[in-house]
């Protein structure tokens, strides 16, 4: 066994390259300093962000579009607080992330140290797990264990919370003895993939009777590889799928039995749908109330099997006839076998194929067209934007209307090409998110689809994206307002309007964009719009931001108003008074 | 892990940490966080020194027992729970008081106190320290009954609980 005599800082760097870390995103301070001595000499490549919470992003959109866990790394104090809304948008949505912060001095925590706080405390209840090390020996296994707990399981984020004396080589707390073959110690995990075959057979059963089902898959498809096997399970049985807000590409919009986006503003024939429905077959989703609206009149004659890794989800928020504990792709491939082996029924589906059709015949996604004189359609924008790019395009979004309008009018065809704050909502997630999955994927193209309201919160990591040439490309819906509560002051605040308009020309945007080393574009009429996108997309060699000056009083729709049944759901004006 | 379906309303739960530092505190934040309510909490080594066990008393109007150990259970240094059904367990608590106790009404008081179980720790000119240890249910009663005296300090431990020996059987 090859042991060697090291101090714990460069146990730490070592440690993470075994786990296969080629990138990480972070910024250096005082209590993590010796940490970033060896990463001079280490292969992993650390992109050194403007501010913390843009590490934690980028971490996130790496991890979204790879699936490999995404790492960050930054001081203690004021560094790990500004991680903070990271490591919770990561927990919401399940996403496989590694965060290392330095801390004081082991003797000095708890005496109010400068730039002490009090990190594992502080992130117990958004990380899935979280570790302060206390000597460091401890380090290699437990930088094994971040990795395996993150990645394992249904994913999320894990801490490491690092006391800078056993990484700090002039102090002899930080010597340690290097092995290569550390064992992990972990007597309460075992997260369980397995999945029970009777209860395949059960819900086989419930889907062969079924005579209005519908698929209903969510962000665990995605991070359980599992698209293929959804395709094959959708396909050998004629069922339709709905993909929720963290779902989109997990099944190809295209396909004929894609039903679109379920939710607050999903599709009419997304929601009704669901709400018609006899049977949800819930596969890795876990009953959002931006899905399901009033819990009480939710799908109320839908049985519903609800398969997930995570058995607190199962009957979490609806009472599941049969419940899957495991991994999604095993249960689906488990349910095809079952039914292509003994059969997929005789239901009889025809009126609902037809129902569904209707549906989507009267009340397909659409918004008002433009007349002469009108300012620009943000829907139209993305429109543009989705048929002038490469299907393979990943897509960031930031959270608001522009987020929802990405999600309807995008067309997402391959997995892992979109990537949003679900869970938590954080606004100014798109913009470091591309970042992350740009630096994953230098060749691919990444827009990020942001509102202005976004921009403003995480437009510094546009510095970043350009001196560490990671040439993302940001679509700016900027309407001057936090759109999405304007909306609903509108619609439900009688007007009024309260602290919701920005400023239509501070800051200005081109110019901010230029002086961060970005080409900056201003779009103001629909003309314009095709010309700048072309523009854009002939820019390798640096980020390019399009601000977009779009329509304020653009709402989104559909929508279930808060509080409301899906069965209640709104659209626009010109679709109303149709048969539903 | 056997989860019984709930019948009553606090069910006691013994969990099984690793000793740890913090593993308290992460139970608590849990229970908070998921707006879980704790009726009582006791904690202790156990005879294995890499572990500790938590018996928590849940209150079950607050949510169901299902989703409690579901949520418990993955907290990465939990690594075992057992749900104590009312009726296939044995549950004790400890219970230190003093009590209002002038020399004419001390008689009365040891001979609730004989006929709970408890014992006189200490006495002082007008007041008694006692210690009863017993069902929870009976040291409710007391703690009643000795109201009407004047308690002066009154401290439980919370309950602790193995589940009857029919039941380690089987």
């Amino acid at each position: 066994m090859a042991t060697e005599e090291m101090d714990g800082g460069r146990a730490l760097i070592r440690a993470l390259e075994q786990e296969g870390v080629d990138v990480m995103f972070g910024l250096p301070g005082g209590a993590i300093l010796p940490v970033y001595d060896p990463i001079i000499d280490s292969s992993i490549r650390h992109v050194l962000v403007r501010h913390e919470q843009g590490a934690g992003h980028m971490a996130e959109g790496y991890a979204h579009a790879t699936g490999r866990p995404g790492v960050a790394m930054v001081t203690s104090g004021p560094a790990a607080t500004n991680i903070v809304t990271p490591l919770c948008d990561a927990y919401l949505d399940s996403v496989p992330m590694v965060v290392v912060t330095g801390q004081v001095p082991y003797a000095a925590i708890g005496t109010d140290a400068f730039q002490e706080c009090d990190t594992t405390g502080i992130t117990q209840s958004i990380t899935k797990h979280n570790f302060l090390v206390t000597e460091a020996q401890d380090i290699p296994r437990t930088i094994k264990e971040a990795f395996h707990i993150a990645t394992t399981g249904r994913p999320g984020p894990v801490l490491v919370d690092i006391p800078k004396d056993i990484v700090d080589p002039v102090n002899p707390r930080s010597a340690m003895t290097w092995t290569d073959d550390v064992e992990m110690d972990l007597p309460g995990y075992h997260p369980q993939t397995a999945v029970d075959l009777d209860l395949i057979a059960a819900a086989a059963d419930l889907m062969r009777a079924a005579e209005r089902p519908v698929l209903y898959v969510g962000g665990g498809i995605l991070k359980a590889r599992a698209a293929d096997a959804l395709r094959a399970l959708a396909e050998l049985t004629g069922i339709g799928v709905v993909t929720t807000l963290m779902a989109r590409g997990a099944f190809p919009d295209s396909h004929e039995l894609c039903l679109g986006m379920p939710g607050m503003h999903g599709n009419y024939t997304a929601v009704t749908a669901m709400q018609e429905s006899d049977l949800l077959i819930t596969l890795g989703a876990r009953f959002d109330d931006r899905v399901t609206g009033k819990l009480d009149g939710f799908a109320p004659e839908a049985k519903i099997i609800h398969v997930d890794i995570d058995p607190a989800e199962l009957g979490k928020v609806r009472r599941p006839d049969v419940a899957i504990q495991g991994d999604v792709r095993v249960a689906i491939e488990a349910l095809v076998d079952e039914l292509s082996g003994n059969g997929t029924g005789d239901a009889d589906r025809s009126a609902w194929r037809s129902r569904i059709s209707g549906w989507q015949e009267r009340y397909p996604l659409a918004y008002e067209p433009w007349v002469p004189g009108d300012p620009l359609k943000p829907q139209f924008v993305i429109e543009r934007l989705r048929d002038a790019t490469p299907d393979d395009t990943i897509v960031a979004s930031g959270v608001g209307q522009h987020q929802m309008w990405a999600s309807q009018y995008w067309t997402f065809d391959h997995p892992y090409t979109w990537i949003n704050s679900g869970g938590l909502g954080t606004m100014g997630f798109s913009i470091p998110a591309a970042i992350g999955a740009k630096v994953a994927f230098p060749d691919r193209e990444v827009w990020a689809i942001d509102g202005d309201g976004c921009f403003q919160m995480t437009a510094q990591e546009l510095v970043t994206a350009t001196v560490e040439n990671i040439p993302i490309k940001v679509a700016l819906l900027n309407n001057s307002y936090l759109g999405m509560v304007r909306q609903w002051q509108e619609m439900f605040y009688d007007e009024r309007y309260s602290e919701v308009f920005l400023s239509p020309d501070v800051p200005d945007f081109k110019m901010w964009a230029e002086s961060m080393g970005c080409v900056g574009i201003r779009v103001d009429d629909p003309d314009e719009v095709d010309v700048a996108i072309a523009k854009a997309n002939e820019i390798d060699d640096r980020p390019v931001v399009i601000d977009f000056r779009v329509a304020a009083s653009e709402k989104v729709f559909p929508m279930v108003p808060s509080g409301a049944t899906n069965s209640e759901l709104m659209v626009p004006g010109f679709q109303e008074g149709q048969p539903r | 892990m056997n989860v019984h379906e709930p019948e009553h309303r606090y069910h006691t739960l013994v969990v099984t940490v690793e000793n740890k530092s913090g593993v308290l505190a992460r139970v608590a934040s849990l229970f908070a966080r998921r707006a879980f309510n704790i009726e009582s909490l006791a904690v202790a080594p156990t005879d294995d020194e890499d572990m500790s066990r938590i018996t928590v008393v849940v209150d079950l109007e607050s949510a169901p027992l299902d989703q409690i150990v579901k949520q418990l259970d993955k907290l990465v240094n939990v690594v075992e729970i057992r749900e104590l059904a009312p009726g296939h367990s044995v549950e004790r608590e400890l219970m230190l008081v003093t009590v209002t106790a002038e020399p004419d009404r001390r008689d009365e008081i040891v001979e609730h106190l004989d006929r709970a179980g408890g014992k006189v720790l200490s006495l002082g000119t007008d007041r008694m320290m006692l210690s009863l240890v017993g069902p929870p249910r009976r040291v409710d009663d007391f703690e009643d009954l000795l109201r009407e005296y004047g308690i002066i300090e009154l401290q439980r431990t919370g309950r602790v609980a193995l589940p009857s020996l029919d039941d380690a059987l089987d």
